[in-house]
């Protein structure tokens, strides 16, 4: 087990796998997780990150391992958030003379999560480095990824990215490295885990990237889920295209419905896209989905069907639960058009228009609906509608490779 | 026209390019945005802005 947790000769995780977890604040995590924490002995020793309060005893006890926690010269703090910091103040109880290493906007974070009166920080500026030893710690701010405090801690001697949240996946596992794992699974998740996490970010995750372009990384360490050793190329890329949300011919069609006519309508948009030829097509039912998966499917869709009938005056609650989640995620460049079944109001479809709007999305056409249940005339407009949806992600995804 | 970094996540205001997709045209000199005015990238309001030196 020890073995297997060695990322070079002193250098080993001692996080703590998180098999059970399935709602990390709101997301799906159908896989669990991990909260990566690194040890790296040497003339000093220093630990980087901790992990979620409740596993502070398991953290300490991996440390156990290898040194008595009692020698930690510096716990590295790369972000506050809880899911890496909660287990921090106990950490530090049993490591009396360590430092808190982090940047200024950390500290101040940290400090306002719980009372830091007895601790020792160490602040540290963007660039700064700290030796170990043999080997370096050197600071890279990353504001907004994910948090304004949040940086990464690069390792030059071993050529290591500690990244925390960024490159992470959900994804608990007895193994350590995307080596020893099925890549497109841990692509998978780590495509999840942008979507619901990363996307607001995009533009500044770009800047990193061409910060992270400056150094020479052979390993990939992030804070959640598997070590990058061998795919460093694939997930380089991947976020590339993540971060400008890359369309691929793709269309999502994603619905509520109350009697079923709205779920008619989306099938015959379904329909029409299939037929068209050339784009793939992806339908959700959102009450038998969830927004994750939802999050996900709309990083790489290039065009969108989006359909809820009037209920109480305006969509249902799960389709405005997922325009909400999507306002804040903020794709970008796509194209769509709402539809919907209405009694008496067609509050229901126009609401989701307007949402659309608001996110910026281009609208391919006025509201779809139907009065009460979609006659033949309807569904051929549906059919026709989803053609053009397949159509239009098609040329996109051209345009976007041209 | 000065410029304004968010304190919290490095924007940078630009009053030459204003901030059209928040209805900001070009040419807004910072004291001119609305008091609702939110930064773009991270949300927080104006009182989180500071002057860049330059
Ligand atoms: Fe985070
Ligand atoms: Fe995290
Ligand atoms: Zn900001």
């Amino acid at each position: 087990m020890i073995e297997g947790n060695a990322l070079r000769e002193g250098i080993h995780w001692v996080g703590y796998v998180d098999w059970s977890v399935r709602d990390f604040h709101g997301y799906h995590t159908a896989r669990g997780s991990t909260y990566n924490a690194y040890l790296v002995r040497d003339a000093k020793t220093a630990l980087i990150d901790t992990v979620k309060g409740p596993y502070a005893a398991d953290l300490l006890r991996h440390v156990a391992a290898y040194v008595d926690p009692a020698n930690i010269d510096y716990i590295v703090c790369n972000h506050a958030e809880t899911d890496h910091a909660g287990a921090l103040g106990e950490v530090l109880q049993a490591c009396p003379r360590a430092e808190v290493v982090c940047n200024e906007k950390c500290r101040a974070a940290l400090s306002l999560h719980r009372d830091t009166s007895a601790w020792r920080f160490r602040v540290v500026r963007d660039g700064e480095t700290l030796s170990l030893g043999r080997r370096t710690l050197q600071f890279i701010d990353t504001p907004m990824v994910h948090w304004p405090e949040s940086m990464f801690t690069y390792l030059p001697e071993e050529k290591i990215l500690f990244s925390m949240d960024a490159f992470g996946q959900h994804y608990a596992s007895s193994r350590r490295f995307d080596d020893e794992e099925s890549l497109d699974v841990v692509l998978a998740e780590a495509k999840t885990y942008w979507a619901n996490i990363v996307m607001p970010y995009g533009k500044q995750v770009a800047a990193v990237l061409e910060k992270a372009a400056t150094l020479d990384i052979e390993t990939i360490a992030p804070s959640h889920g598997i070590v990058w050793r061998k795919n460093l190329p694939a997930i380089l890329a991947a976020y590339k295209d993540w971060a400008v949300c890359r369309p691929h011919a793709k269309v999502l069609i994603a619905y509520d419905t109350m009697w079923g006519s709205t779920a008619k309508m989306a099938r015959a948009i379904e329909e029409g896209a299939t037929k068209q030829g050339g784009a793939e097509i992806r339908v959700h039912f959102i009450r038998a989905s969830n927004i994750t998966v939802l999050a996900t499917e709309i990083l790489d869709a290039a065009t969108v069907a989006l359909g809820s009938p009037t209920l109480n005056r305006t969509m249902m609650p799960e389709m405005g639960g997922l325009l909400t989640y999507y306002k804040g995620l903020r794709p970008l460049g796509k194209a769509g058009f709402a539809f919907g079944s209405y009694g008496w109001a067609k509050n229901g479809p126009n609401d989701v228009d307007a949402a659309l709007k608001d996110l910026k999305f281009e609208r391919l056409r006025e509201p779809l609906t139907a009065n009460y249940v979609p006659d033949d005339s309807v569904l051929d407009a549906c059919r026709d509608a989803g053609a053009h949806l397949a159509r239009k992600a098609v040329e996109m995804a051209e345009a976007f490779e041209g | 026209m000065k410029e304004y970094a968010c304190n919290v996540c490095s924007y940078v205001y630009d009053p030459a390019l204003g901030d059209p997709g928040n209805g900001i045209a070009p040419g807004t000199p910072f004291e001119d945005l609305p008091d609702d005015w939110v930064c773009p990238e991270c949300g927080v309001g104006k009182d989180e802005f500071s002057p860049l030196e330059d």
